[in-house]
């Protein structure tokens, strides 16, 4: 079995920055301000997006050189956990992805036009689902091909998280048999390309993407295969870090409840059935949150990360599944209804349990990699 | 190469020449499970063997039987037997919890009296805090000692001894002043076991071994000078027992007290145990659960870690010590009892079948499992210092 180490390294800087974050998000992101964004048509805040950009979030991990911060993805999760707790709605992860994807792939002129950009605030997002639901970032149904210089797209991409709101999308196309990621400029879109989709987190906007036609230089193309693999692990490590928050915000909502809440003459909270419960879900959240920092130390160093990531994504997306269950239920009554806060993180971890892989899918993969 | 190195080699090659032959019957767990003379003449006679190689209380001073050298030294043998994961040393209440206890506050006579034979495991050791009705509250305890001119006479008693039928001493804690409740009136005694009116009474675990005894104090006599520093000081003497006890201070004489099982064994096991008709491993159920359990064996051992970084730990402070127990001693038993499941058909074999497996040590350690999550504050009282410390909900 591969050895596993057990660092975790979480620089003053980390610290300095998960401080300032949480107090941001509180806040930033009261609960009423999370519930008057659900039917907003962006779902987002701009002015809050301004002013993380201006706190140099939005490029918290782009060289110095293009204009960003020059940390890594570590102190861009260590941000992405308290957002997960309040639940701040925010194309911050969708950006911090496709950061990632063109950091590990894009050449150098790719770079210097799109990494500017997002470090002075420009949206971005990536368009590697399909409706075919494969998790395998490598499965690829939509083409780019080229003939003199220009690429011709073609195919469907679905739950592209932020579409709408994007400027730039990383799309992922089969080239040559191989995969690649066309950049597009979002204003360059012909109108009704994006398709705006229902889902279950009412936080978040997401659309499909029609590929059909589509023409662009053939020099918009990233090729090789690390682009993916960064956004696969991007993706693992924000879900990971916004699970994290995630259980402890569900956790607070529902030991509040248990404070306060009386049955038959006692706080319901001093029930060991509820009382247990929650303890165990405490116990998750302390394992997930370990997990996480663990994974985000390997990412941060460029050391292999896959185990910890898939460890990091299956425990902490399972607890967040598990905590917003058990918190409708705890709510009794009051958990059935649409005010109850707890449908909001519900809906929220369902979400993130099935991006980029459910616990399932992660401990098939680690099946493999640790027991032959 | 230094000292250190040579000495990690040196010791590497005594453990591998001279561990001892695999007995023919199944050896205890630890220190707690030594329930038969067999168990106990095969492990007393080791830790001898050890001792007399050099290899025991490294760090304990020579005038009373100790090597003299730095701690390291010891570190390396105890690491080294993990490693070789050969026998454990019988004589843990004596090495790492009296032992250290009479080193930092004993008189002169007796660490010449007592530290040498606790090495030697000439002398066995055991303890007399916990009480058949107080369970693991000290400071409830109503053993009695009375003072009677140069004796103290004892009477009650204590529960959940291990090596009780094998000690020739118990550290005790007994109430000495009449009336007293809680934490004053008590006082702490080196107690000789071989006295008239203690009795031992082995009690039967659910493995249906032995190795934990009722000890029973009626009208014994013991000599003055057994008192431990003053009366009325047993509390403060017993909570600093507990710190060597968990390894929160150094001093211990070290060699190791458990062969535990753990996921890394049951991944080996998983590979030989077999499911309809094919390695379990191969089983993907099997291995669905498996990777749970080294998903949540790596959370505990990473927890560890975040737990000495404060910056991690500010929301609630006292989340990871406080959930430790819960945490790793339900994971155990579940990781016990998932060990049978893997082998399938020959799961329900016992100690002393033919065809169990390795001698049918995973039944009985997932039965011995119990031990943490009952022994010192069960899961269910554990879960609720969580709630109501951790997260702050209303006592029931």
């Amino acid at each position: 079995m591969a050895a596993l180490n057990q660092r975790i390294a979480f620089t003053d800087e980390r610290s300095m920055l998960l401080e300032t974050a949480v107090a941001f998000c509180r806040e930033k992101s009261p609960i009423r301000a999370v519930r008057d964004l659900l039917a907003s048509e962006t779902g987002f805040d701009p002015a809050v997006w301004d002013e993380m950009t201006a706190l140099g979030w939005s490029g918290i991990a782009i060289p110095e050189r293009h204009g960003g911060s020059g940390l890594t993805l570590a102190e861009a999760a260590t941000i992405a956990e308290p957002m997960g707790r309040h639940l701040l709605a925010t194309p911050y992860a969708s950006t911090q992805i496709a950061v990632q994807a063109l950091l590990a792939g894009a050449n150098a002129a790719q770079q210097a036009e799109s990494l500017p950009r997002i470090a002075q605030g420009a949206i971005a997002t990536v368009a590697v689902f399909e409706s075919e639901g494969d998790w395998d970032l490598t499965h690829i149904g939509s083409t780019a091909t080229i003939t003199h210089g220009t690429a011709r797209l073609d195919g469907q991409k679905s739950l592209v998280v932020d579409a709408t709101v994007a400027d730039l999308l990383l799309a992922s196309v089969m080239l040559d048999g191989a995969p690649a990621l066309a950049i597009i400029d979002t204003a360059a879109l012909p109108p009704g390309r994006l398709r705006p989709e229902s889902i279950i987190d009412e936080t978040r906007r997401n659309a499909g993407l029609d590929l059909t036609g589509l023409d662009l230089p053939a020099t918009a193309l990233i090729t090789g295969p690390a682009a993916l693999t960064a956004i696969r692990d991007a993706g693992l490590l924000l879900a990971t870090a916004e699970a994290c928050g995630g259980i402890a915000g569900v956790l607070d909502v529902t030991v509040d409840y248990l404070n306060t809440r009386n049955a038959f003459g006692r706080k319901i909270g001093s029930y060991q059935s509820l009382k247990h419960t929650c303890a165990d879900i405490l116990v998750g959240l302390e394992r997930s949150r370990s997990h996480l920092f663990h994974a985000a130390t390997l990412c941060a160093a460029n050391e292999p990360a896959e185990i910890a990531l898939r460890m990091a994504k299956a425990e902490s997306s399972d607890v967040f599944a598990h905590a917003g269950d058990r918190a409708i239920q705890f709510h009794g009554g009051f958990g059935f209804t649409w005010d109850c806060d707890a449908q909001l993180y519900l809906r929220r971890a369902l979400w993130l349990q099935y991006s980029f892989g459910d616990a399932p899918h992660h401990r098939r993969k680690l099946a493999d990699l640790l027991l032959g | 190469m230094t000292d250190l190195d040579s000495f990690r080699t040196e010791v590497a090659a005594w453990f591998e020449a001279n561990r001892p032959p695999e007995p023919d019957f199944l050896l205890p767990e630890s220190f707690m499970e030594v329930g038969t003379d067999q168990q106990f003449d095969y492990l007393r006679a080791w830790q001898r063997k050890i001792y007399e190689a050099g290899y025991l209380g490294m760090a304990w001073p020579t005038q009373y039987g100790g090597g003299g050298k730095p701690q390291a030294f010891q570190d390396i043998v105890n690491a080294e037997m993990t490693r070789q994961k050969v026998p454990f040393v019988p004589n843990t209440i004596g090495l790492n919890w009296a032992g250290p206890l009479i080193l930092a506050i004993g008189t002169e006579a007796e660490k010449q009296r007592y530290i040498k034979n606790i090495l030697s495991a000439e002398d066995i050791w055991c303890q007399g805090f916990s009480e058949p009705d107080n369970g693991s509250d000290l400071a409830a305890t109503t053993t009695r000692a009375t003072s009677d001119g140069d004796h103290y006479i004892l009477n009650g008693a204590k529960i959940w001894t291990s090596l009780g039928s094998y000690a020739k001493y118990m550290i005790l804690l007994a109430r000495t002043e009449p009336g007293s409740t809680r934490y004053a009136g008590l006082s702490y005694f080196l107690c000789p076991m071989h006295t008239p009116g203690i009795e031992t009474q082995p009690i039967r675990k659910l493995t249906g071994e032995y190795g934990f005894t009722q000890t029973f104090f009626r009208d014994a006599r013991i000599p003055a000078d057994c008192l431990m520093g003053r009366e009325g000081e047993g509390w403060k003497i017993a909570m600093m027992t507990l710190t060597f006890e968990r390894g929160a201070t150094g001093g211990q004489a070290g060699g190791i007290a458990r062969q535990a099982l753990n996921v890394h064994d049951v991944l080996e096991l998983a590979q030989t145990a077999r499911r309809d008709g094919r390695p379990a491993i191969e089983d993907p159920l099997m291995r669905d659960q498996l990777v749970r359990f080294l998903i949540e064996d790596q959370g505990d051992r990473l927890t560890a870690t975040r737990g000495t970084i404060p910056a991690l730990c500010t929301e609630r402070p006292h989340a990871i010590p406080l959930s430790q127990k819960l945490r790793t001693s339900e994971h155990r038993r579940r990781l016990l009892q998932f060990a049978l499941t893997l082998q399938g058909a020959n799961a329900p074999r016992w100690v002393g079948d033919a065809n169990t497996f390795e001698g049918g040590k995973w039944q009985r350690a997932y039965f011995n499992s119990f031990s943490s999550t009952i022994g010192g504050g069960t899961s269910q009282i554990q879960a609720n210092i969580v709630a109501e410390r951790v997260l702050g909900l209303p006592k029931d």
